[in-house]
């Protein structure tokens, strides 16, 4: 009888800290296996974020760097720069790329540096317990927004992909969701095509996946994809919005 | 090779290429600007990195990363924009690696003035950004000693895996003397196999590396930092230079001074020994370690009478003098900020000063 | 012996590249040297200045209040400075932009037409070399076939630009001697 499932080679064998219905799991799932099929774990840096993330070093079996908040571009930038035989990629939430990483992210991006983003958007702050995110949608809850996101107070949540799709240093910017099986078949293609890219010398990838947090959204696993599907989904519409020609 | 003409800041980028960092990340300030602009050009013919970063706070982590993969890597700044790298730099320490910086420090505090000063001591000695970390820092007073502190940084940062910092000030960075190079071109790297993250296949292992700043158990955070502790309390043991200036007579004051006011200071000397008044000059060359030893000793002269400390400052070093001297002499202070950097009369002034109690 | 000489003008009259090739040249008869320029703003319009020091011994103070020479070329530079220079030395005047003497009679005052002298010999930007000349003729600070081979070095680059600069530095010989 032949094997239907395994573990990919390029993660460990320790449990992961992640809370229940957290998709960060199937996230370093579908990397690991990407890393796998091309061959490329002798070779991989990955950059792990500050966030929920930070200890993604601990589930991953490749050469890692642990980032100062926000600066995970900056640091692949050093990477690439001085060794542009490594493939490199920065793990990163939504509070580490889109606030306080702002300006690293978007001049990487226009550099055209040749690294891989992976960029987990759960519009909130996961790590330090539930706080607004630059991604939090209009009238969401969170511990710093207790009455809702109020727009009139600080504006609308970001786009970072359509954001930084209007950069134009050519790039490869695509939005996917790891909600069902059949958006994380999706979300498995657009995340080996963004290392493809990379690995062709072609240029800078980001793969923004919309994801759950049912612990800070104060929901169960089951209530928190339906959220994401309802609320997320519509607002941050699924698709590639940058393609190098 | 002879001697050639050339300005501190551009003797600093060669002197870099000599000493084998073909990486240069930067962001433009003045008064060390000059340096990227060397580097720009200079880079590409030998093969190495430069690139312009979009920040200072975004160059700190493209050394970080650079460092991290295993590749010799440093920076220039100035002030406001070291103050920038300062969280980098806490975290580079912590992951202990070899990463140079290059402090041409300008007025300050804030925005502060773009001419020479010394008022980044506290930042370069004391600390800058959190946690309890130390830069080795070498303080030169010439171009070509300028030049040699920063061949002799890539090797101390690796022999350490710790950021060393050169602090010089605008007048070093903009003032062109004679500078020689060595003929032998390179140091060679150290192993860093262990460590970096320089991919697998590179090292031919199969044991991943990890570089970061994480502890979240106590007692291993608590280890880390009696690590970093150990290989401070070893540059305090085997790294503290200094030059000592007619120290051998009976000196009846003694001066402490670094970099550029340094400089002044022995012109000082030479004038007040011509009128008959024996001052003894020491001059850190490592502003971390200090020479306090060296100092106490000095102080302890039998015909020394007071100890002052002659700074582009406020007063920062003079702290670490008190320190030095113990109380066996009085310690005084004397400086200036904003560029009007004291001159040797004013130097012999503050010095005949402090003696005219005793005539 | 050290000697100081400040070179100050309006940024564009060549004032830092004068200095740097006084400095090439006294490196190159095995002096200690310093150059020092003003930087910053100063560089923009208004009085810049860089000092050259040249020594027998290493060089102490990189900070000179009092130089031993000047090069004044423009009028402001004259009135900021003259007064600074110690006695016995030299104040080179620009005559073509300063219509006054140093006002002193402890320094020689060299009055040099440099403008016209570096128009004569085929191109006025060519009036720091005029001036730098003429200080070197009058002054003997460093060997005259020193300086002329510093400013072939310095230009070799644009060698096409070596017969007015040769003839400029000629110029300023010529109005040192006479």
């Amino acid at each position: 009888m032949g094997k239907i499932f395994t573990k990919p080679r390029s993660l460990t064998d320790q449990p992961t800290h992640y809370c229940p219905g957290c998709t960060h799991g199937i996230i370093h799932r579908l990397v690991a296996e990407t890393i796998d099929e091309l061959g490329i774990e002798e070779r991989t840096v990955g950059i792990a974020p500050v966030g929920c993330a930070v200890l993604a070093y601990n589930y991953f079996t490749c050469d890692f760097q642990e980032a100062a908040h926000g600066r995970a571009p900056a640091m692949a930038t050093g990477i690439k720069r001085v060794r542009p035989d490594l493939v490199v990629f920065t793990y990163q939430g939504d509070g580490d790329l889109a606030s306080i990483g702002m300006g690293e992210i978007v001049h990487a991006a226009n550099r055209g540096e040749k690294f891989t983003v992976i960029f987990v958007n759960n519009a909130v702050y996961g790590m330090t317990g539930g706080q607004m995110a630059p991604t939090t949608m209009p009238g969401q809850r969170t511990t710093t927004s207790p009455l809702g996101r109020n727009v009139e107070e600080v504006g609308m949540p970001i786009k970072m992909a359509e954001l930084l799709a209007a950069l134009q240093t050519p790039a490869y910017i695509t939005r996917q969701t790891v909600i069902d099986p059949k958006s994380i078949r999706r979300a498995k293609q657009a995340i080996r095509r963004a290392f493809e890219y990379q690995l062709a010398g072609r240029c800078f990838s980001l793969v923004e996946l919309v994801s759950t947090c049912p612990t800070n959204w104060g929901m169960t696993p089951v209530e928190a994809l339906a959220w994401a599907r309802d609320t997320l989904l519509p607002y941050y519409q699924i698709g590639d919005f940058k393609v190098p020609e | 090779m002879g001697k050639i003409l050339m300005k501190g800041n551009e003797a600093i980028g060669e002197a870099a290429i000599r000493a084998g960092c073909l990486n240069y990340f930067a962001y433009p300030i003045t008064p060390q600007s000059e340096v990227a602009e060397y580097l720009a050009k200079r880079m590409p013919e030998v093969g190495g990195v430069f690139l312009q970063g979009e920040s200072e706070v975004a160059v700190g982590y493209m050394l970080f990363g650079a460092a991290g993969a295993g590749e010799r890597v440093f920076t220039t700044s100035s002030s406001p924009g070291i103050s920038l790298m300062s969280e980098a730099i806490s975290y580079i320490a912590a992951a202990q690696l070899p990463v140079v910086f290059v402090n041409i420090i300008r007025g300050g505090p804030g925005l502060g003035g773009i001419l020479p000063s010394q008022g980044d001591y506290f930042q370069a000695t004391k600390g800058g950004g959190h946690g309890d970390y130390h830069l080795l820092v070498l303080a030169p007073a010439s171009v070509q000693e300028t030049a040699e502190m920063v061949m002799m940084a890539f090797p101390l940062a690796e022999k350490y895996r710790n950021p060393v910092m050169i602090l010089g000030d605008g007048l070093i960075g903009q003032m062109m003397e004679p500078v020689e190079f060595p003929e032998q071109l390179r140091t060679a790297p150290s192993d860093k196999s262990g460590w970096a993250t320089s991919g697998m296949a590179t090292r031919g292992s199969r044991q991943r590396n990890l570089v970061k700043s994480l502890f979240l158990d106590p007692e291993a955070l608590n280890n880390q930092n009696l690590l970093l502790k150990s290989k401070y309390d070893q540059m305090r043991r085997e790294e503290v230079r200094y030059e000592a200036y007619n120290l051998d007579g009976d000196y009846r004051v003694l001066i402490v001074s670094y970099g550029t006011m340094s400089r002044v200071c022995r012109t000082a000397v030479d004038n007040l020994k011509a009128e008959g008044l024996e001052v003894g000059l020491l001059r850190p060359q490592t502003l971390f370690p200090f020479p306090l030893e060296a100092i106490r000793a000095a102080a302890g002269g039998p015909a020394c009478q007071a100890v002052i400390s002659i700074e582009m400052s406020m007063g920062q070093m003079v702290e670490d003098v008190e320190r030095a001297v113990c109380g066996i002499r009085p310690v005084h202070w004397y400086g200036k900020c904003g560029g009007d950097v004291p001159t040797p009369e004013e130097v012999m002034d503050v010095v005949r000063g402090l003696l005219d109690g005793d005539r | 012996m050290q000697s100081e000489v400040k070179f100050a003008g309006f940024g564009g009259q060549g004032i830092l590249l004068s200095a740097k090739i006084l400095a090439h040249a006294a490196l190159e008869e095995g002096h200690e040297v310093v150059w020092i320029p003003s930087y910053g703003p100063e560089m923009r319009g208004g009085t810049a200045y860089c000092t050259v020091v040249i020594g027998d011994r290493p060089i102490g103070s990189p900070i000179i209040k009092n130089p031993r020479h000047l090069i004044a070329m423009n009028r402001p530079s004259l009135e900021k400075f003259a007064a600074t220079v110690k006695p016995g030395g030299i104040i080179l005047i620009n005559a073509n932009l300063i219509p006054i003497g140093s006002g002193r009679d402890d320094v020689t005052d060299l009055v040099v037409p440099v403008n016209d002298l570096a128009a004569e010999a085929g191109n006025l930007r060519a009036a720091n070399l005029v001036a730098l000349a003429a200080f070197v003729a009058r002054s003997g600070i460093v060997g005259f076939d020193i300086l002329r081979r510093c400013v072939e070095e310095e230009f070799a680059a644009k060698p096409r630009t070596l017969p007015v600069n040769m003839a400029a530095l000629e110029k300023g010989r010529q109005a040192a001697a006479g």
